[in-house]
């Protein structure tokens, strides 16, 4: 067997999603593996931090790095593969904008800490102990590495050849990178978003769309969609306008809405602002015989329903959205 | 320091009503504060949620955005649109810890250059007592 060239999957601030997906391409992956060695893949196989500093700059073909950047040691782990790497990959929403963490940037690192360790109902800490970055015990120092006050996406913190955006990645996606990187040949510019589409989820969406005015927007458990039409014409919050297509739009077929996971579709700068606008302006208004406060009262009445704006727009791009985090202080209520 | 501060005021103006309320103000000689940066746009429901936000990430202090009274608007309802976008762009805002006075919306007539003279100042006195936003340093962390 001819060598094969060196692979690593790392997850930093992660759920394990992304390694799981990789997976869902099933029996490829034994195709895969006669081209590509592990070499070092946390999630699947023993391997420390020191096996890759012993490579040489540049020995790995090719990286998938998944989550975000939340503490030091995803700071030093990106910049070690990053060095490492001929290719380093973006891989899932997390590495590409942030994701699900992203999310903490409504807050400050110290409030987190706050309500995790001390405030928290069910937590029982009666000396308030806190994680620190170094303490003092007898054999010595220990190091914990130091939470940061603001998430950033691999793509924020060092130089990144090619995004696959995706909460996580569908398989098939997955398979067309693959393939794309296996075959060798001509790769598309870096910095290119792959594994996905250009243009936005209502594009391979089936559902029937009309044009759009809705008087009320629904929480979920308040509808059942039926099967044919748009959901945003049935008064979903659906993301599908704002976002990448490249999942053949999963949740909309199964009746539920789009949440953005793919993230901002092609020339979208900032994927909530997108949707926000595409939203605001659906609203169905009685303007003749009303007022100027009247009608502000309608609009309203009809947006009101939506208690989340930032956790329902910015659910996967927050990181890499236009403010990209709150200023303190802010508490989340 | 603080009492030095004079805010930065990014303002959409529709070409239609707003704009000339402003021209009309200045025909009067009225005084209105010169915080104010106005952009001209062809309608006010031109103004997506990114021009503001960007506005905002690029150091304003606050965006004030003008145009017809609703039922008024040359293109019929562009205005109802803006209307939306206000309302959830605020809200949105407000979750990022960007106080309400800082995004706010007018309705002028052309003919209304003294009500929109006063709507600026008023906006003015009220980001002077908020302080600066200086959200290019929320970013960088410099500011917390």
């Amino acid at each position: 067997m001819q060598e094969r060239s060196k692979f690593a999957m790392y997850w930093a601030s992660a759920c394990g999603g992304c390694e799981i997906a990789l997976l869902g391409i099933h029996e490829e992956l034994l195709d895969f593996a006669t081209v590509f060695e592990p070499v070092f893949w946390p999630c699947v196989m023993d391997g420390k931090r020191s096996d890759v500093e012993a490579l040489s700059d540049g020995a790995i073909a090719l990286t998938f790095f998944n989550g975000a950047i939340r503490n030091d040691d995803d700071v030093a782990m990106a910049r070690l593969l990053r060095a490492k790497s001929r290719l380093l990959v973006a891989f899932g929403s997390c590495a590409y904008e942030g994701c699900i963490p992203g999310l903490s940037n409504l807050s400050s690192a110290r409030d987190h800490a706050a309500s995790i360790y001390l405030e928290n109902p069910s937590t029982d800490n009666p000396y308030s102990i806190t994680p620190r970055v170094t303490t003092t015990v007898d054999e010595g120092e220990l190091h914990l590495p130091s939470f940061h006050d603001t998430v950033k996406s691999l793509r924020q913190t060092v130089d990144v050849d090619y995004s696959v955006p995706g909460c996580p990645p569908e398989p098939h996606q997955i398979q067309t990178v693959i393939d794309m990187v296996m075959k060798g040949g001509d790769l598309p510019p870096k910095g290119s978003v792959i594994g996905a589409g250009a243009k936005a989820l209502c594009e391979e969406c089936p559902r029937l769309r009309r044009e759009k005015r809705v008087r009320k927007l629904y929480r979920l458990h308040e509808i059942i969609p039926d099967k044919e039409n748009c959901l945003i014409d049935q008064g979903m919050v659906c993301m599908g306008p704002a976002t990448r297509s490249g999942c053949t739009a999963l949740c909309p077929k199964a009746g539920m809405p789009c949440i953005g996971c793919y993230g901002p579709a092609e020339g979208v700068i900032d994927q909530g602002a997108a949707m926000l606008s595409a939203l605001a302006s659906i609203v169905e208004v009685d303007i003749e015989g009303n007022g100027d406060d009247a009608i502000s009262r309608q609009i309203e009445d009809a947006l009101n329903s939506l208690l989340d704006p930032a956790g329902t727009f910015y659910k996967f791009s927050l990181a890499h959205s236009l403010l990209q985090r709150a200023r303190h202080p802010f508490r989340g209520d | 320091m603080i009492n030095s501060f004079e805010p930065v005021i990014v303002g959409f103006f529709c070409n239609w009503c707003a704009y000339r309320a402003a021209d009309r103000a200045g025909t009067l000689r009225l005084h209105s504060a010169p915080n104010l940066r106005i952009i001209r746009v062809m309608c006010s429901g031109r103004v997506e949620p990114q021009l503001v936000l960007k506005a905002l990430r690029e150091g304003a202090d606050g965006v004030l955005i003008a145009g017809c009274h609703p039922g008024e608007c040359h293109y019929e309802a562009g205005n109802i649109r803006t209307l939306g976008r206000f309302h959830l762009v605020r809200n949105l805002a407000g979750q990022f810890g960007i106080e309400r006075e800082r995004i706010q919306l007018a309705w002028v007539s052309a003919s209304e250059g003294a009500a929109l003279s006063e709507k600026i100042n008023r906006m003015t006195a009220a980001l002077r007592a908020l302080g600066p936003l200086q959200w290019p340093q929320v970013i960088s962390g410099r500011r917390q």
